[in-house]
Order: structure tokens, then sequence, then C-alpha cells
């Protein structure tokens, strides 16, 4: 890859190349998983026709789309390249997808993460799409000295109606591919799309289903060697002495060493996040024999003390102190407790909620806290790499690639150029996979070694090592006036080591109320926190919705009806001109949602709650239907509805949709990870607690709606809002409102 | 370091191990057969599921000596083209998010159908039990396995 990289640069993004050679196909196999059987890879072209970083086009007609973000399960790996297909216009059984390598000179933003890859493709992508085609359009015009606006397109074929022309587009590639490209070309409208908006299957189907190498932890090369790491046992500990005769002298052990990752005056990016700079190293032959040495080691840990790191982030550099100390969740929660009573740092106020709170009818304040969680993808930590002198090759999971490449190239020694990743499919990502520590250790050893290393983390190094999900509370508090009106709300928010409120002060229902306040504090910690799908929103999402349910019920209105209401008066009488969400397209969801549940219809023995929440420019409304069997909340069926604009995949976006629901009701019922002295008191599945098939919902119905917007996002906005439709359903069924997180394991009796 | 014949997806394989390696490791790390895979190492997510004989099993706890003459069935092996009626069932339902899991779903899901060709909604729920998807498609899951007894009741 190194020559091709070389020849091209940013400004070649568009920019015709032809790249010839039937065997190119095949030297992708590996993490390519293309739809292509044995059979069609005997039928591949002789030469591919580059038409940009996007599109190959062989002299046969067939079509090969590059991918390019990383795939953690979201299915962007079909969903992206539909974009591609719909502008070429081409069949889209026709078509081939790999998966592209890191390669910014030719791709841009190739990141997972934020529930953006589709907002943020949607242009790129089809206009890639749309400019191949123009130039095939050209090529034909060219050839058949025929007006280009003559010519037409469909499934691949070329066709001019006067002359009755007709080529396929593989005829055409090699001319193509000569001709310059436009500055601009049009897309198509929305109504005339014919891929986009159907429902195509992950073109990684049949590889999954035959258990074909696709992961990382599933690569292999020769002279590979396996790595483990030991890191140590608590937040606040680090390697003081190691003895390792034991581990030595163990069956296929090549050698044991302590690695650190990030000289101390590094200048990190925000996701240089690292929870141990230094770690215990064990490399052997196989992934058992090292397991086993990993435990005959005998390390001596010591107390950190205070440290500082610089940062440089969306607020320029900082300076960060990471705190000594060995933490307990006992010890979080009264100084969370304390730090709640204080005032915080106010993040928007609107009138005067101090005096209206004084003399309002009506007054609720309700205090909401919730655990840090582990991302548990099912996939545990790990990366390939091979450090040589004069390059890096790794190959892992990881949502963004592009911000590990600083930490990589400072450490080792190597220009941006010279460390080339692939990517590959993630058992997993949820936030976690977009910080690259991993690749690093990986790459560390491999350069220590000069030879090919995987690095191979335990579950119970996976779930122990932080990257949390952050601890949060939150107090709420609304007046209301002798008509029941919600005069007045305030939300002060805080958490170890973030708030969940720094980005979130101007959603609703601020606009929807005279007198508002949002206050955040924060309080430090040496335990690491990092995205967790639908970052704080998991939390505000959660704990808001829980709260206005009791508002309205204070209020003595239908939840629905009183969210209504609210979203009415932010869309007639706004208050305040920050306000970040549409409130029609919010009041939109929430209609569906009681239309599609039949809301206002009560059944016997169902208790149900309703939630709606806006995050990652998408609206979701969802109702929980719940019973309780043998003291046991079930939940019979969710009802969500959906604004994220034009649904590209639709199964996929519901397969994602039915996941975020799941996965949020999980969270909700068990998710939680403790201390104990710095020690993560759940390190595997038998202590920390997942979801399973008996516990997900019998049945959920997802409802996008008709909408052609731009696409917004959907791995993440499903999530929050689920924690409180279950919430709220719950207090309908128990009399018992939730205040803490998870709901079942705060009580104990209900399980 | 003992040597062991193994029969597995049809075929004889030596491998010269420790006794006590996991079968897991020794598909996995020894004889490429990597569909399998590693979830958690203590028999609680089913991410290491293969049949022994016609049973399900976790190979993460399965010591490599224990096997004998019993055959092996892995992902790998459970058809030659995918074409499993529940490999097929999971096509037709798009189940996978991240993939991770579904080796483990599918060979638990083919030896609850080998032995109770029509189970229940519970039955299908308490078979799957042990096997976790972090993507959470278990309502996929589910309607897949009951595509699969429908597809293998009428061939
Ligand atoms: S890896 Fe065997 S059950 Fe989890
Ligand atoms: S599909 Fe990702 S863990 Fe099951």
């Amino acid at each position: 890859m190194d020559t091709i990289k070389k020849r091209i640069n940013r400004r070649d993004f568009l920019k015709v190349s032809a790249l010839a050679g039937g065997g190119m196909m095949l030297s992708f196999s590996w993490l390519a998983g293309c739809k292509s059987t044995s059979e069609e890879v005997s039928n591949l072209p002789k030469a591919w026709f580059e038409l940009n970083s996007y599109i190959k086009i062989g002299d046969n007609g067939m079509v090969t789309l590059m991918s390019p973000n990383p795939e953690f399960g979201s299915n962007v790996k079909t969903s992206l390249p539909m974009l591609l297909a719909e502008e070429l216009d081409v069949d889209w059984k026709n078509v081939m997808v790999e998966q592209a390598d890191f390669f910014p000179e030719r791709y841009d933003r190739q990141f997972t993460g934020g529930s953006l890859a589709m907002q943020m493709a949607w242009k790129p992508l089809r206009t890639a799409g749309a400019t191949a085609r123009h130039l095939l359009i050209q090529a034909a015009a060219q050839t058949w000295k025929v007006p280009a606006d003559e010519i037409t397109t469909k499934d691949g074929i070329l066709h001019h109606k006067g002359s009755g022309k007709e080529a396929g587009y593989g005829e055409l590639a090699s001319q193509a591919a000569k001709i310059e490209v436009p500055k601009e070309v049009s897309l198509k409208k929305v109504g005339d799309f014919k891929i986009i908006g159907n429902s195509e299957r992950n073109v990684e189907g049949l590889n999954i289903v035959t258990g074909k190498p696709l992961f990382t932890l599933d690569y292999k090369q020769e002279a590979m060697l396996i790595a483990m790491i030991a890191h140590p046992p608590a937040f606040g500990l680090k390697v003081k002495a190691v003895e390792d005769s034991a581990a030595r002298a163990m069956p296929g052990i090549k050698d044991v060493f302590v690695i650190k990752t990030l000289a101390d005056d590094y200048e990190r990016n925000g996701f240089d996040t690292t929870s141990f700079t230094e770690m215990v190293v064990v490399v052997g032959n196989t992934t058992w024999e090292v397991m086993n040495a990993k435990k005959a080691l005998k390390v001596e840990w010591e107390k950190i003390a205070d440290t500082t790191i610089a940062v440089s982030g969306r607020g320029g550099k900082q300076t960060v102190t990471i705190p000594a100390g060995l933490e307990s969740t006992e010890g979080h929660k009264v100084k969370m407790a304390e730090m709640a009573k204080k005032t915080g740092k106010v993040l928007r106020k609107d009138g005067n909620p101090e005096s209206v709170f004084k003399t309002a009818e009506k007054v609720i304040e309700r205090t909401y806290t919730a655990p840090f969680l582990a991302h548990n993808c099912m996939e545990p930590v790990n990366s390939f790499a091979h450090v040589t002198k004069e390059n890096a090759e790794i190959i892992a999971p990881i949502q963004a690639p592009e911000s590990i490449m600083q930490a990589l190239a400072a450490r080792l020694g190597l220009p941006k150029e010279k460390i080339h990743i692939k990517l590959a499919r993630m058992g997993g990502g949820f936030g976690q996979r977009a910080y690259g520590h991993h690749l690093v250790e990986a790459a560390v050893i491999s350069q220590k070694l000069n030879a090919p290393v995987k690095l191979v983390y335990t579950r119970e190094d996976d779930m122990t090592y932080g990257i949390y999900r952050p601890m949060y509370t939150a107090t709420y508090k609304a007046a209301l006036d002798e008509n029941n009106n919600m005069i007045a709300y305030q939300v002060k928010a805080g958490g170890i080591p973030e708030s969940p409120l720094g980005y979130s002060q101007n959603r609703f229902p601020a606009g929807a109320v005279d007198h508002y306040l949002a206050e955040e504090w924060m309080l430090n910690s040496n335990i690491t926190i990092g995205a967790f799908r639908a970052p704080r929103s998991n939390f505000l999402g959660a704990v808001e919705q829980s709260f206005l349910d009791e508002v309205a019920e204070l209020a003595g209105k239908d939840p629905i009806d009183f969210r209504l209401e609210l979203l009415e008066r932010a869309q007639n009488k706004p208050v305040g001109e920050l306000n970040d969400y549409d409130p029609e397209r919010y009041a939109g969801v929430l209609k569906l949602v009681r239309d599609k549940s039949d809301w206002k219809q009560a059944k016997n023995g169902i208790h149900r709650g309703v939630s709606a929440y806006f995050c990652h420019n998408t609206y979701v409304a969802q109702v929980i239907n719940l019973t309780m069997q043998e003291n046991k909340p079930l939940v019979e069926k969710v009802y969500a509805a959906v604004d994220c604009g034009v649904v590209v995949n639709p199964d996929a976006a519901t397969n994602m949709g039915e996941g975020g629901i799941i996965d949020g009701i999980g969270n909700a019922l068990y998710g939680e990870m403790t201390f104990q002295e710095g020690v993560p008191q759940k390190n595997n599945f038998h202590n920390y607690r997942m979801i399973r098939h008996s516990e997900a919902p019998k049945a959920i119905e997802i409802h996008f709606v008709k909408s052609e917007a731009d696409p917004t996002g959907l791995g993440e906005p499903l999530f929050p809002p689920i924690f409180a439709a279950l919430a709220n359903a719950l207090y309908k069924a128990t009399g018992q409102r939730e205040y803490t997180q998870p709901f079942l394991q705060s009580k104990k009796p209900l399980v | 370091m003992a040597t062991f014949s193994l029969k597995i997806n049809g075929k004889t394989q030596q491998v010269d191990v420790d006794p006590a390696t996991p079968m897991l490791w020794v598909l996995r790390d020894h004889l490429n057969l990597v569909g399998t895979k590693y979830g958690c190492g203590i028999a609680q997510c089913g991410a290491c599921t293969i049949h022994l004989g016609e049973v399900a099993v976790r190979s993460c706890q399965l010591p490599v000596s224990a096997i004998g003459e019993q055959a092996i069935t892995t992902i790998e092996g459970l058809s030659p083209d995918g074409d499993h009626p529940v490999q097929r069932a999971w096509l037709e339902h798009d189940v996978a998010q991240c993939g991770y899991c579904q080796a483990g779903q599918i060979m638990n899901a083919a030896a609850l159908l080998k032995s109770n060709p029509n189970p229940t909604d519970a039955e299908i729920e308490s078979a799957m039990n042990g096997n976790i998807c972090r993507c959470a498609t278990y309502l996929r899951i589910k309607v897949a396995i009951k595509t699969a007894v429908k597809s293998t009741a009428k061939s």
C-alpha cells in the first residue's frame, strides 16, 4: 500500500487514477469480506479502474465500493456503500464492498461514533457516486460522439436513445478514468432513490454466520507472538517491582517486561485516554500459555502520587491532574452529595427561578444517580502490530484511527505516513473503542521485540481497565402555578469526573419555561472515563424524562399531553434563542408513539411508561408495556417513534434501534461498576450482569417518521429515553419511583 | 505436552498441547478455526459454543484431554456452505450487528433444535440464556430460531 499512499494526496481525493491488476481483490481478502463467492472470485475482472477513492469498476462491469468507516456493528459497511451505489446507479446485487484501510489522504473522516457516520457521509459519498457516474457518461458521449445530456443510465448500463447505443460501465471504465473530474455534480432527489430506503442485507452476513475470520482477534500471521498485559489491579496504583522468574520458566513463554506507553511530558489529545501508562507484558507462543504465565507473575504495586498531564482539546491545551488515592464507591457517593449542595457553574439562566420557587403553588424536587458503567464489548480489547525500523503495520478494533496517530507517531518515532492501520470489524464498540491505547501498547511491544505481535486482553483485563461511563447525579426542581402550568425548572448535575450537562443546557425543556436554571459541577478522579453509547445523554435523557413524568403527575396531566403542551409553548413563544431542538419534530414523535401504542387505551395488568428525548440530532419517543411476573418486571412490548430524517437502510436501522432499546433496558436494570479501594468490583460476566435473552422485551415496534430531511443519528438516540420509559412503567407497576440506577440492584426483593 | 487426536468437523487432526488447554484455544490457536470466539473464558457468555457429539458445550471450559473419541463440530463445520437451516434463518432475518457472538448463538440454537425440534418461546429463551449478545439482537435471534424450526419441519 505504501507506493499508492505516496502517489495520492488529499487534493487528488476525487482525481482519476487507474489501478490495474486482477490480483488486487485477493490481496484484500482477509478483511475484505466482500459478497463474492469462490465462483465470483474466478470471474474477477482483468483490470480495475479507479474512478475515485471509493469506486473501482472492473473491465467486466464488476463494481467495488469502499466502505470508509470502521464497522462496529452499526452496519455502516453496508449502509454507506448504498449511498455510493445509489448515485452511481448500479444494481446493488452486482456490487462488492471492501473495508477501506485508514487512509486520510483518500478518505475523509474515517470515524464511527457519535451517531455521525451516516450524517457526515450523506453528501460526500453520494457526491462520489454521482461524480463517477458523470465520468462514465462523459466517456460514453466521447466514444459515441453524442451529447452527454442525452445519455441515461440504469443499473450499470449507459444508454443513448437516439442512436440506440448501449454499454455496460465496465466497457467504458478505462475511458472514464482518464476524464477530468467535474467541479460540481447534481444529486438525486429523495423521491428518486432506488437503493436508499430499501432494506439491504448486511454484506458481511454470510461471513458472520459461517465463522470466517473478521475480527482482529482472529488475525494471525507467520511468526506472530501473543502478548498479554497485567495492568494495575486498582486505579491509583502503579508497577513497583516484578518477580517474573516463575512466569518466564513456563512453557511457550518468550519474554516478560514492563512497558511505558506514553512519555510523561507527551501532550495528549482528547482520545489518548490511557488508564495506565505502565504495565507488565508477558509474551509467548499461544494465548493459553501466556494466560497461564500471566497468573504466575508476582507484581508489587505502589500508590501513585498526584500527577499532571497535558491534554489538548476543544478548549485548547489544559493541564489535568490525576489525583492520587484509592477511591471507593461509598466515598464517591458522600462527595457527590456534598457537591450537589453547593452552587454549581451556571450554564443557562432564564427569568428568575429562585423567586418563582419561593412563591409557586407546587414545587417538586428529586435527585437521581447513576453508576459507572463498563462497555463490555463482546470482543475483548486486542490489537495486532508489526513495527519495524521503517514502518508500522497495525490491525485493530478502533473507532477513531485518526485520533491515535499522534500518540503512535510520537511513541514509535515514526512519521505518520509510515504507520498503516487496517480497520478490522469490531466485536462491538459502544464508544470504548474510540480510545486507541491498545494500538499503542501493541505497537510498543512489537517495536521492542522487533516481531509481529497480537496483544490480547482477557475479559478481566478489559472490564477492569477503565474508560467507563462516568458516575452521575442530578437534582431537578420544578414549580407549577395554580393552573398546573410548569413555570420554573431547574437542574443541577454533576459527575465523576465529568458533568453530564455541559453540552445540553439548551435542550428541552429549556425554551418551554419562563424561569430556567442549569448548573453543573464535577469531581476529579483517577478512574478513567470515555464515551459510552449516547455520552451524557444516556444519563440526562434517563433522569429528566423520569422527572417530567412525576411533574406531569403532580400537575394532574397525562404525561404525553403535558410534554406536548410544553413543546407547543416552545414552538409558539420560545424562551431564549439558543434552544437546540425543533419543537414540532419533537412533538411529532410523541404523537406518533401515542397513536401507534394506543396510549389512551388502558389495558388490564399492563403498566405503561412514556419518554421522549432528542440527541444526536434525532427525535425519539418510546412507550413501554410492562407486566409483573412473580414480582419481576417483564417488558411485553416497546413502541418507538423515531425522526432521523431519511432512513437509508430500514431493516438495519430497525435492528440497531432494537439493540439500543434492549441495551438501555439492560443497563437500566442491571448495569453497574463499583469500586473498593480503587479496585473495580466486577471483572467478568459472572458478577457484571448483562441483559440476556429471557429478560429482553417480548416485542419491539419501531416506527420511523417519513421524512425527506438529511439523515441524522441512530446508534445512540434510542438508548437514553428507554431508561425513563422503563422507570415510569415500573412506577405504575410498583408505586415506587426509580431514583437510583440500576433499578434492580438497589431493590433486592424485586429480582 | 501431549498429543491428542481430535475428530473435528469430520476430519481427524493431531495437536500437541498441554492437556489442560481449553478446546477454545486449541481450535483458535492450533487449528486455525477462529469462528469459535473468546468472550469470557468462564462459561458465562456462550461465545465459544461448539458441539461435542450433538450437545452444545462451552469450549472455554473444556480441556482438550476431556474430548477423547467424541466428535467436535464448530461453526466452520456446521454446514458446507452456510446452508444449515439455522444459518439460513440468521441470514434471512439479518440477525447480526457486530457479529461477534453469533457463531456461539448459532451453534447453541442448532443444538437446541436437534434435541427439541419445536421449542416453545420459553424453551428458546431458557436454552439461549447463556449466550450474551452485547449488541442485543435477542429478538431477531428468537425469530430466526422459529424460522429455522419451520424450514426444518418442511424439509
Ligand atoms: S468464552 Fe466460553 S462462555 Fe464465554
Ligand atoms: S451481534 Fe454483537 S455481540 Fe451479538
